[in-house]
């Protein structure tokens, strides 16, 4: 743990950067912008998984083995996303999210 | 020490946070998100999760951010500016994640929570023992679940991104 740092200061600075994602999921119009808001809002579950971890049940590792998932699944999906985003550029010129309609290969 | 370096690192994340989803260039954005991901590798330091933190900045800060760029500068003019929602739209955004963000700070402060005071070092060999074992609490069963969802994950990237044309009908001049 920290010295000096309470449960309850790190627990703040992650919930805003969560509201901060959610903010930029809704208002961005933009695949990249919204793909990029996804990854902060997954950041700060896993820095709230490692934390709770770290103070509450320092003996075990559990939080730290799901964060380890978490980072996982996240590469996995930005791979995926940043692979559809690419294919629908080549074929509607565009990554706006308006301009999507259709998801047929 | 660790207070102020903590108290920096908070704010390097909740100012680039903000300037990373408010930003009008795509690229620059993108380089908020990174210093972001740096910085909470920080925090993975400070609570001394070296292995997390060494994660975080290969997998986070070197992976998932090259590939966002990659993908920036193949879809986008870099001097193009995006198009932002409606200013009423922003504005009942904001409202409505700083109610939410109100209901989670009441939770958590409301919430007496036990903190146990132990100095627990944890190296890298716990963590791949407890990943790799078959006993109790062992981990075996979703590390392997994982590599086989990487492995898909990869085929399908390249399937979808190798992809041919729509139809040929998309193709005809307008």
């Amino acid at each position: 743990m920290i010295t000096g740092i309470s449960i309850y200061e790190i627990l703040t600075v992650t919930s805003i950067l969560f509201f901060i994602g959610v903010y930029g999921f809704i208002t961005r119009t933009n695949l990249i912008s919204i793909l990029i808001s996804v990854e902060l809002i997954l950041n700060a579950s896993v820095v709230n998984f490692v934390i709770i971890n770290k103070y509450l049940f320092p003996e075990v590792l559990q939080g730290v083995y799901f964060s380890i998932f978490i980072i996982a699944v996240a590469a996995a999906e930005t791979a995926l996303a940043v692979s559809i985003i690419i294919n629908l550029y080549r074929q509607i010129s565009s990554v706006e999210v308006k301009d999507i309609e259709t998801m047929k290969y | 020490m660790e207070r102020i370096i903590f108290y920096c690192l908070g704010a390097v994340i909740i100012a680039f946070g903000i300037a990373s989803v408010t930003s009008r260039k795509m690229l620059r954005s993108v380089i908020y998100l990174s210093f972001v991901l740096v910085s909470i590798a920080g925090i993975f330091f400070l609570i001394d999760y070296n292995f997390l933190a060494a994660i975080q900045l290969t997998v986070y800060a070197g992976g998932i951010v090259v590939l966002i760029i990659f993908s920036v500068l193949l879809v986008h003019h870099i001097e193009m500016e995006l198009e932002m929602a409606k200013a009423t739209k922003k504005i009942v955004t904001a409202i409505a994640c700083l109610i939410g963000l109100g209901v989670f700070l009441t939770a958590i402060y409301s919430y007496d929570f036990n903190v146990i005071n132990m100095a627990l070092t944890t190296t890298t060999a716990d963590i791949g023992t407890g990943l790799l074992s078959y006993e109790a609490g062992g981990f075996i069963l979703p590390f392997e679940l994982i590599s086989v969802l990487l492995l898909a994950a990869m085929i399908g990237a390249i399937v979808i991104a190798k992809g041919k044309k729509l139809t040929e009908k998309d193709n005809q001049p307008q």
